[in-house]
């Protein structure tokens, strides 16, 4: 209960001496009190604090500091906005932060090439505010993007709605300057990725994703898109999430790409109407967001065959966002959804599964059933178009014995997800809560060669360890404790 | 390692003591963030130094700590607070609702009534917070030693003599914010009643004229009526009224605060009026607070429900007059900055735009981050030079971009703010109230 005390390993002051010669003293911080703010990301359920929380303002300043980390063999997390949802920035056995927010440049734009360079630190949203003038936009657009990094959707490999029709963020990024674990300087592709496929092994494909556990990108090169010529986007009515969620597969299943497929159950609808007052009926079972964009000629016609998919599944209403101040709140309604959820409850926990979508209404129910079951209010809110679910568990982290139903609940969901032959995560990333279900998807030998890969970027084990891939018993480093299977310091 | 107090007890001890006198209020306000974080955008302090106890989201954990007793009120906990800008920029981001400026508030509230503060800032509280902005003379007083100053030339001679720049740091930046006084206070010269132009009044109201404006700024408040007056408004000027306590609340003052409070609600009772109306954002947001202030007092609820900024009342109504160009020589370049006590505090946004528009032979021009905080929040600027002078900068720098004549801005901390910005900056930008500007509109 009390983090004060319970912090499990101290930064060694040699270790603390080379960070202040490498940043300057004042971007140290050690005192308890200044790093309780830092023991925890966008996933609350799990807690640890930091040995010591440094700021960097370059790649210099990171080379320096990793390196120093590596001479000390202690282990290091980078860190962004902390808006991830899998604890990928929790700092575990007082593992070392690097904060590297106020690496916050854009560093060029070319508009011709539609190639984008920035620090790790830029705000996701900022970057497409600093070309938005141009008419380019940088695609993937995480629900956190007027927060979240673009260091951190790198790490993550983040989504966002938009993914459905644009891909997700290894498909927009085309080259990495990244810190090696020891503290060594490489270029991973680059801006010429734009032109295609460069000779060499892909290594910015197998970066992009890895949790902070191959080091830190201190520079990102990545594709912008032209913003589509025409947006429209249409607010489908159901009775129930089941009706929706055929409605999903009919739409998919006419060979209409949306840019965006979005799910929002009757739970959600309430959080996010007595915040917007959007107009959303309150007895809908669920609502479908739908966004189709390109070209002006032809969009028409096909959101008339939209419609027509969703009539034929039972919809109670349809129609299209009357103008862009509309169109805005609706998305507003969508991205916020997830905040919007402490109108109605003090905490939730989300989940992630990607299944086939012919599986929704199956899946979805079981989540309904077992929220029941463990007494607790499960709401959804996803991107239905890509089978990336995304189950609120809401509960009150206040209780205890929630807690402990809330951890039943998701262990079922997970199941269901798995059964239905889905896969564990979409966009949030494995991190550490759910690294014990990774042996439920991969045999030991698929692990073992995922911890091969890894132990040639890092072989010490150093970068943001305990995340990602379970480590095997034997193969963490001495001196820190191998990362348990289920919340390794949870605090109620 | 806690750079705790000089009280003799365990760090878990004095935890539980803080957690004790918790406002419950408070603490049931904060179990509504859940930690998603998308308030760390909006947020100036965070901009500037990317620490998370430095963003709304790591204040609210901080309060949370002291809440559960998992942390205790350190010097350094305190200072992130303290870092607070009040903006409230964070709650028109939050999603969820978190009432994070009055969690502030009383947090703060209670850590000033629980610390006990240095000789020198206990008098410099008492000074400001309890003689000048509770007793109207005094604070004439000191206006009008102001207006000496300046009259005489006094402040001119002290600056050439270079004697501005012995002053401590602190106080020089405060000295060049220090309005030019042009015109003589508003209150003390006005008739009780401002008739309406254009016939049968379309509204009647009650001007809520504050304290430091009422002084310092007569000239804000002439132009106000002025553009009331023009739009068919009937305006009381109404004497006996004191400063609306926004800066002793901010400041934690909280019981400072209630009694300015109680006094304005017995001035203003029973004067019949469609609404009392104010022009400065950091009031108007104070004035609609009351009713919650002062909880169960259902004078309070009704004063809060009469409170409108001027654009309130102004976009519901159309000018009952001619409207001619402000500068006969050429089209005005304008930007509008919003001020952070009615963009986020009052949702006020849109108003403000619709009355400006109606301003002929002006040319709009879009600030970007006009949404953001200019630094000067309440006594922020005095109290937090440094960040708030970063804050500023970029202020500055978005606004050197526009290549404005002109940037209106409806809060009078603000226009100082961003006045004493421009000058250090050299920028020949004039910095005017909304209802300045059109009051040079009408004929």
């Amino acid at each position: 209960m009390n983090s004060i005390s319970s912090r499990p390993a101290a930064v060694p002051p040699a270790l603390l001496e080379a960070l202040r010669a490498a940043v300057g003293a004042a971007n140290v911080v050690t005192a308890d009190e200044e790093l309780f703010v830092y023991e925890c990301d966008g996933l609350t359920l799990d807690k640890a604090t930091p040995g010591a929380v440094v700021y960097v303002h370059s790649a210099m300043e990171v080379a320096a500091v990793v390196k120093a980390c590596a001479a000390a063999h202690y282990p290091f997390v980078a860190r962004g906005a902390g808006t991830g949802l899998s604890g990928g920035a929790i700092a575990l056995h007082g593992m070392l932060v690097i904060e590297l927010a106020r690496m916050n440049r854009v560093l060029e734009v070319d508009y011709e090439n539609r190639v984008a360079c920035v620090e790790p630190g830029v705000i996701n949203l900022n970057l497409t505010k600093a070309c938005a003038q141009r008419g380019l936009h940088y695609a993937p657009d995480p629900s956190s993007q007027g927060s979240c990094t673009i260091g951190g959707n790198v790490a993550e490999n983040s989504g966002g709605p938009h993914t459905l029709k644009y891909g997700v963020t290894v498909n927009h990024v085309l080259g990495l300057e990244v810190v090696l674990p020891n503290g060594e300087t490489v270029t991973l592709g680059g801006p010429l990725g734009a032109l295609g496929k460069l000779p060499g092994y892909d290594l910015v494909g197998l970066f992009v994703g890895s949790e902070g556990t191959f080091g830190i990108a201190t520079k990102v090169w990545v594709k912008l898109t032209p913003v589509p010529e025409t947006v429209k986007t249409l607010l489908a009515i159901f009775p129930s999430i089941e009706a929706a969620s055929r409605g999903v597969s009919r739409i998919v299943a006419h060979g209409i790409v949306p840019a965006a497929l979005e799910l929002i159950d009757k739970t959600i609808i309430r959080a996010v109407e007595e915040w917007l007052h959007l107009g959303f009926p309150l007895d809908a079972g669920a609502v479908l967001l739908i966004e189709l964009d390109g070209l002006r000629d032809g969009l028409d016609l096909i959101a008339g065959r939209v419609m027509e998919c969703c009539r034929e599944c039972g919809c109670l209403d349809v129609r299209a966002a009357k103008d862009e101040k509309e169109r805005l709140l609706l998305w507003k309604a969508r991205k916020q959804a997830f905040g919007a959820v402490g109108r109605i409850s003090p905490s939730y926990y989300v989940q992630d599964g990607v299944i086939p979508r012919s599986k929704l209404p199956e899946v979805l129910a079981k989540i309904e059933a077992s929220g029941r079951k463990h007494g607790l209010t499960t709401a959804n809110v996803f991107h239905a178009g890509d089978g990336n679910l995304h189950p609120l568990i809401l509960f009150d982290e206040r209780k205890p014995e929630q807690i402990e139903e809330a951890l039943a609940c998701n262990e079922e969901v997970l199941c269901a997800v798995i059964e239905a032959g889905g896969m564990l995560s979409g966009e949030h990333g494995i991190g550490i809560e759910k690294l014990a279900f990774m042996p439920r998807v991969f045999s030991e030998d698929d692990m073992d060669a995922m911890r091969k890969v890894r132990a040639v970027f890092d072989p010490q084990t150093l970068s943001n360890p305990g995340k990602a891939v379970p480590a095997r018993k034997c193969f963490e480093v001495r001196g820190h404790e191998p990362p348990a299977l289920r919340p390794p310091m949870r605090k109620a | 390692m806690s750079h705790a107090s000089a009280v003799q007890e365990s760090p878990a001890t004095a935890a539980r003591t803080a957690a004790a006198i918790f406002p419950p209020e408070a603490n049931e306000l904060l179990r509504s963030c859940v930690h998603c974080g998308l308030c760390l955008g909006a947020c100036p302090t965070y901009r500037e130094n990317g620490n998370e106890n430095d963003s709304p989201r790591g204040r609210l954990y901080l309060m949370k700590g002291l809440a559960d007793g998992r942390l205790t009120a350190t010097e350094a906990v305190t200072a992130h607070l303290d870092l607070c800008l009040d903006c409230r920029a964070c709650e028109t981001a939050c999603p969820s609702g978190v009432r994070y400026g009055r969690i502030l508030e009383s947090t703060r509230a209670m850590l000033v009534e629980r610390k006990k503060p240095s000789w020198s800032e206990r008098a410099l509280r008492a000074l400001v917070f309890k003689q000048l902005f509770t007793r109207p003379e005094a604070l004439a007083m000191a206006a009008g030693l102001t207006r000496f100053m300046q009259r005489s030339g006094l402040r001119d001679a002290a600056r050439a003599a270079g004697l501005v720049g012995l002053l401590p740091k602190r106080l020089r930046d405060l000295e060049a914010m220090q309005p030019e006084i042009k015109e003589e206070p508003f209150r003390a010269n006005a008739p009780a009643v401002f008739p309406a132009l254009g016939g049968a009044p379309k509204k009647r109201v009650a001007f809520f004229s504050g304290c430091v404006m009422d002084l310092l700024m007569g000239e804000i408040h002439r132009a106000t009526v002025k553009v009331l007056q023009a739009h068919g408004v009937e305006v009381l000027s109404v004497h006996g009224q004191q400063c609306c306590g926004a800066l002793a609340f901010h400041a934690g003052e909280a019981e400072t605060g209630r009694k300015l409070a109680r006094r304005n609600l017995e001035i203003f009772r029973g004067l019949g009026v469609d609404a009392i109306v104010n022009n400065s954002a950091g009031c108007g947001a104070a004035l609609k607070e009351y009713g919650e202030i002062l909880h169960g007092d259902a004078e309070a609820a009704k004063f809060s429900a009469l409170a409108r900024d001027v654009s309130e009342v102004l976009a519901a109504l159309e000018p009952v007059v001619a409207l001619k160009p402000p500068d006969a020589s050429k089209e005005l370049k304008v930007c509008y900055d919003e001020p952070c006590h009615l963009l986020h505090a009052q949702k006020i946004s849109a108003q403000p735009k619709t009355v400006m528009q109606r301003i002929p032979g002006v040319a709009w021009v879009a600030l970007p981050d006009a949404e953001f905080c200019c630094g000067a929040a309440g006594i922020y600027n005095i109290t937090q030079p440094e960040m708030s002078r970063a804050v500023l900068a970029r202020k500055i720098d978005a606004l050197k971009a526009t290549g404005a004549d002109v940037v209106l801005t409806g809060n009078p901390g603000c226009i100082l703010q961003i006045r004493q910005g421009c000058k250090a900056a050299g920028l020949p930008c004039e910095v005017l109230h909304p209802m300045e500007l059109f009051a040079r509109a009408i004929g």
